[in-house]
């Protein structure tokens, strides 16, 4: 088994925009967004067989980009682990879809597209997953209120 | 699936009209008194094996050229007895056979991730354990491990031997369910009766130790929220001598029973690589016959001082995935009760008031214990901005937490990778080429719990 610093740092050597950073001892990869799909493509070709998760967080006026998408990878041939980021602005929030890499990440994928309307370009069935087809908005930004339904008290029942 | 998968003889007691009839030995099986018996005239050995459902004839025949008008699409759920819940899956039939299948989530789902942004970080496991409602304490153990993993604190060894001992009883109660619910589905009621009764025994200790059935709220972060009730070895003690022997009966009950395998054997086949390319994890992954248990792999919570084996399957249809659980039960067992003989004293949380609340005497004797207790019930600790992946093995497979912090009280972001969710893309892939009497059998051997996929 080779050792795992050198796998990450094959990998990551590779490509322009990618920066390796340590985040509480995990493996974590910053990269732009045009290299995030033939990132995915290197890294399962190092042995990276499972995309466990693809997710986003939304840093509304707090970075210069609002959305980073977080996508977890997983080793099981080296037992290691793998965080993609990549920021995507709030205009045009798009970026390739890692299901043609690990048909896996479709409903991942799915849900952050539901959730805060990421757009994955190429997934094969982008629609919404867990809310209602037609509802408005994607409630897990951060201008999306919590909100609440209006409760009506009536007097209509009154004990003595 | 292919059809190669379904009609291996190996796999299948399964003859496809116009391939060549498998040979049966009359001997091999006695028939009891009650089949016995003479029902009519046309008795035949042939029709006997039908009746005693050692051989499945039917007679459709595969055909690819079926017409688009032959094709119907049926509904199943969202208010089905065996859909585990809220699933609703539309089915593409071609005659009995299933050709395409497609999920239709979302039933249940009431943004518990955007619930988490307004807690505190006290409050989180309160919202976390009620995701996947089977196994409570691994969402509330994924969640506390992340937000240590932020504050960079360790949690004092009882505390951790606590959790282990917690989540592994709590990974047998959710396979007995599993089991029972999956024994149901394919007509073993009685199954379901002994599944359903084995848990209350283990319910009852979460009850005595945590206050409640379900939903605990008890591993928490800095530890857990109290020790262990006095007597609680007799209680665990009586758990492990009891459980074995029905583990025992249930052998009896299902392991070669002729109808249990005929429905099992053979059916909702995932192939190790349909597995890890669908991202499966846990019993479907491991029946799949890949070696791969976060609990080996990624050691959380000190549960790599305990000597358990990971079961794992060959053919990765629905009996093996029943076969890793109820061997999994088995090192579950093994793991609980070494975490009994070797639990060490101290603490159950640690000891750093600005995350863990005094206990409650130090509060009327000293001030800063009041403030202490004031300040983390109403604002709470904050935790360093920060962001991180968190997965224990829950019994569904990798249960995920994700968790960004921006230097507040509250999470700023709080993700599950839920197990269920993803598991539930291998539903297609089981089922399709299949037919539609084992619907119910592949999805409860895939033990979607709906809390959990839709959050």
């Amino acid at each position: 088994m080779t050792d795992h610093a050198t796998i990450i740092d094959d990998l990551v050597g590779g490509f322009d925009s990618a920066e390796l950073e340590d985040s509480h001892g995990q493996h974590v990869v910053r990269l732009s967004p045009a290299e995030w799909k033939s990132f995915a493509e290197a890294a399962k070709e190092a042995g990276f067989e499972v995309c466990v998760d693809v997710t986003a967080v939304d840093w509304m006026r707090q970075k210069a980009e609002r959305f980073e998408i977080v996508a977890n990878l997983l080793s099981m041939r080296h037992r290691l682990r793998l965080r993609m980021i990549a920021p995507v602005g709030r205009v045009d929030p798009t970026i390739d879809s890692l299901v043609p890499v690990w048909p896996g990440a479709n409903y991942a994928e799915r849900e952050a597209y539901d959730m805060f309307g990421i757009v994955f370009d190429g997934h094969p069935d982008l629609t919404r997953i867990l809310m209602p087809d037609d509802w408005d908005g994607h409630p897990l930004r951060k201008d999306f209120g919590v909100g609440g339904v209006p409760v009506q008290f009536k007097a209509s029942h009154q004990v003595e | 699936m292919t059809d190669e998968k379904t009609r291996d003889a190996d796999t299948i007691d399964l003859w496809v009209a116009g391939t060549e009839e498998p040979q049966f030995s009359p001997t091999e099986y006695s028939p009891t008194d009650e089949g016995s018996q003479e029902i009519g005239a046309e008795e035949t050995q042939h029709r006997l094996d039908e009746q005693f459902g050692r051989v499945v004839s039917d007679d459709y025949v595969f055909d690819d050229d079926a017409l688009d008008d032959e094709r119907m699409i049926v509904n199943m759920g969202p208010q089905h007895p065996s859909t585990h819940g809220v699933l609703r899956l539309q089915i593409e039939l071609e005659g009995e056979i299933i050709r395409r299948t497609k999920p239709v989530i979302g039933y249940l789902h009431t943004g518990m991730e955007k619930t988490a942004e307004q807690l505190t970080f006290s409050q989180g496991p309160t919202n976390v354990t009620r995701m996947d409602y089977l196994a409570p304490l691994h969402g509330e153990l994924a969640y506390s491990l992340a937000v240590e993993r932020l504050l960079d604190v360790e949690v004092p060894p009882r505390a951790a031997a606590i959790r282990v001992l917690l989540t592994e009883l709590n990974r047998v109660s959710s396979h007995l369910v599993a089991l029972a619910t999956n024994g149901m589905d394919v007509g073993a009621l009685s199954m379901m009766i002994y599944g359903f009764r084995e848990r209350e025994s283990i319910l009852a200790f979460f009850e005595k130790t945590t206050g409640l059935r379900m939903n605990h709220n008890f591993i928490r972060p800095g530890g857990v929220a109290a020790d262990l009730p006095p007597g609680w070895k007799d209680d665990v003690a009586a758990i492990l001598d009891d459980l074995p022997g029905r583990l025992a009966q249930y052998d009896d009950l299902l392991k070669e029973n002729p109808i249990w395998t005929s429905r099992t054997r053979g059916v909702g086949v995932i192939t190790a690589d349909e597995a890890t390319a669908y991202g499966i994890t846990g019993p479907a992954l491991r029946a799949s016959g890949v070696d791969w248990d976060l609990r080996k792999a990624f050691p959380y919570s000190g549960i790599d001082q305990y000597e358990f084996d990971v079961p794992v399957g060959e053919r990765g249809d629905v009996y093996d995935r029943y076969r890793v659980r109820v061997d999994e039960i088995h090192e579950s067992l093994k793991i609980v009760s070494q975490v009994m003989d070797t639990i060490p004293k101290g603490d159950y949380r640690i000891d750093d008031r600005k995350i863990t609340p005094p206990p409650r005497a130090r509060i009327d004797e000293s001030m800063e214990a009041l403030i202490h207790h004031f300040k983390l019930f109403t604002e709470g600790f904050k935790v360093p901005a920060g962001e991180t992946y968190v997965a224990v093995e829950s019994p569904r497979g990798e249960l995920g937490c994700y968790m960004a912090s921006d230097g507040g009280a509250r999470p700023y972001r709080m993700h599950t990778r839920a197990p269920s969710f993803a598991n539930l893309q291998a539903l297609p892939i089981a089922m399709a080429d299949s037919l539609m009497a084992d619907t119910i059998a592949t999805i409860a051997s895939m033990d979607p719990v709906m809390g959990d996929v839709d959050r």
